[in-house]
């Protein structure tokens, strides 16, 4: 209980996009808080809006998109702020590292330069310092010869070594919050692995909160405390990842894990060697043709005929556990 | 470097664009005759040991006056081209920074004098504003503007919408920073690019207006007027016209084959397999 201010405190956060289509509700009443030191992953399929809650989060919303309710860095209320304090804020309070690291260098700076920039930016070093303190960055992300190799270009480096570069980045001025959206996506298994070990040594080293976004169910098991499962824009289900891997309470979570491929004897007890993997059956209903009930119910195999029109509401489950089913209601 | 040598337009281009350049600079210091001395006794000579070329209907030295010509076609293109890159390069990135109405309105003005043919404008501003070398410049220089907008506001709008500027944007940088560090060394080949072509079309349209009368004023040379002057001559001595045609031609030539060597030269796509 150092401090009972959370670092980051979201209340019904939502976000309104206005396409030539329409409007469209891409998040709709994300809940979340995080305090220093704390891991949350989001998980869910694509275009379930864990993304563009991220950027929610760090103020980058696509412009002209409305968002509304709460969202409090170091108690501030941030919705409404000037594009001036946001800036002041991204790369050095919050840092975000992206899911493509071979485009997320600029191909025409060297990429010391890009890590130095946001020391120079928001710490005033001077070139001479900044230098010396990106290098101590980069060797620290695991760049080998990290004095020399400041001054090469991004296509010079592999996509390891470019998303190590890029943490680089998001850590220079050493953020409170560390936002990751997808970082391994983009890299191979053994890649991948390293680059989370880095992260989450970065993590405990600093005494960083870490939102952690992945549709990876594994990645979440390894690095994160609290989980929020995300569907159609909606947190479906929230807890600690142990409780929420271990009761799987929403249709959706159940969905999720069930569409893992599982190796070995255990996989499919019961069943002949060559069982299919199950899929949840359908798409993730367009954003802007929700229905007006639980936004899963069309593909959901315990659907009521409620579920459609009705939005189910958030049961309680645990101490910090909850899901929106309306079968949680009776057993629960 | 080497890539850019195995280049043929790139090295043709080069090529005459320095041939262009080293005329001009070549008639700051030395021409064969002076091109403002007159000899009409020795009008219409042909070509010969002392005057390369012959000389033209007042006697002046056809070689000289083509040297000298160069020089005015570099001075108008180099002038034209920084008008429209300075002024439409930065509307362009204002326009692609700011969107919304201030992108609408940019581009709508550039929509607007793109409407207008380029050398009728230009025509219509020397009769306004006084034929010469001044004017016609900066006629010329002001129908680059919406060329030069365009082509930057859509490439900075290409850049904008990379990962890179994302992730510059999540370091803190303002639109403007971003703008000046991460998007124009991103789009500066494709300016150069532009830049070449515009030079090109800036000459032609300088030897236009000067064949027409409106441009560069006697008694100072112009590549145009000399074809102007050669008109009255076709029958008598052709090669007159000849002359500062094909000296119009090959800059033009060297400039757009400079320009599509660049292009290819330049583009990261084609550099940079991924």
């Amino acid at each position: 209980m150092r401090n009972t201010t959370p670092l980051l405190e979201a209340t019904d956060l939502r976000l309104r996009l206005h396409t030539h289509a329409g409007t469209v509700d891409a998040v709709r009443g994300v809940n979340l808080s995080l305090r220093r030191g704390e891991t949350l992953g989001l998980v869910g399929e694509s275009g379930c809006g864990k993304s563009l809650t991220a950027m929610t989060l760090m103020g980058l919303h696509p412009e002209g998109a409305t968002v509304s309710g709460s969202l409090r860095f170091h108690g501030e209320e941030m919705i409404g702020q000037s594009e001036a304090r946001w800036c002041a804020l991204r790369g050095d309070r919050i840092g975000m590292v992206f899911q493509e690291p071979m485009s997320a260098l600029n191909p025409v700076h060297t990429v010391g330069h890009q890590v130095a920039e946001p020391l120079r930016l928001h710490r005033g070093l001077t070139a001479a310092a900044a230098r010396k303190e990106a290098v101590a960055l980069l060797d620290r992300v695991g760049i080998a010869d990290a004095a020399r190799r400041f001054d090469a270009w991004p296509h010079q480096f592999s996509g390891g070594q470019r998303q190590r570069i890029t943490i680089a980045m998001a850590l220079a001025c050493s953020p409170d919050l560390l936002i990751a959206d997808e970082p391994t996506t983009a890299l191979d298994v053994t890649i991948a692995g390293q680059i989370l070990q880095l992260i989450r040594d970065l993590v405990r080293e600093r005494d960083m909160g870490l939102i952690l976004i992945s549709h990876d169910l594994g990645v979440i098991a390894q690095n994160v405390s609290h989980m929020m499962v995300m569907y159609g824009g909606m947190v479906v289900e929230s807890g600690p990842t142990r409780e929420v891997f271990s009761r799987r309470a929403h249709p959706y979570t159940q969905g999720l894990f069930g569409s893992r491929p599982q190796l070995g004897p255990q996989a499919h007890p019961g069943s002949g060697a060559r069982a299919r993997l199950a899929a949840i059956p359908g798409n993730v209903p367009e954003l802007r043709n929700m229905p007006a009930g639980c936004p899963f119910a069309d593909r959901c195999v315990v659907s009521l005929p409620a579920c459609q029109d009705e939005m189910p509401p958030l049961i309680q489950l645990g101490q910090d556990h909850c899901a929106r089913c309306v079968l949680l209601e009776s057993a629960g | 470097m080497r890539r850019a040598l195995r280049h043929p337009s790139f090295v043709i281009g080069g090529v005459l664009t320095l041939l262009l350049l080293g005329a001009a600079a070549m008639s700051l210091v030395w021409t064969p005759w002076s091109p403002y001395e007159m000899n009409l006794p020795g009008k219409l000579q042909p070509p010969s040991a002392s005057h390369w070329l012959g000389t033209d209907p007042f006697g002046r030295d056809v070689a000289s006056l083509l040297l000298v010509g160069a020089r005015n076609s570099i001075l108008v293109g180099v002038i034209a081209v920084g008008i429209g890159l300075g002024i439409g390069g930065a509307l362009g990135l204002l326009a692609a920074a700011r969107r919304g109405w201030v992108e609408e309105l940019i581009m709508r003005l550039a929509d607007f004098t793109f409407a207008f043919p380029a050398i009728l404008s230009a025509i219509m501003m020397t009769a306004v504003f006084g034929a010469g070398i001044v004017n016609s410049i900066i006629a010329i220089g002001i129908f680059n503007i919406p060329t030069f907008a365009r082509v930057t506001r859509a490439s900075a709008n290409a850049i904008g919408s990379r990962d890179f500027i994302l992730a510059a944007r999540a370091c803190g940088k303002g639109p403007w920073r971003i703008t000046i560090e991460h998007v124009l060394p991103n789009i500066a080949s494709v300016l150069i690019v532009q830049a070449t072509i515009q030079f090109a079309i800036a000459i032609l349209a300088e030897a236009a207006l000067s064949y027409l009368g409106l441009g560069t004023q006697p008694p100072q040379p112009s590549w145009g007027r000399m074809l102007s002057e050669a008109q009255t001559l076709l029958f008598q001595s052709p090669m007159l016209a000849v002359y500062p045609g094909v000296a119009i031609a090959l800059a033009v030539l060297g400039l757009n084959l400079l320009g599509d060597g660049l292009r290819d030269l330049l583009d990261p796509r084609l550099t940079r397999k991924r």
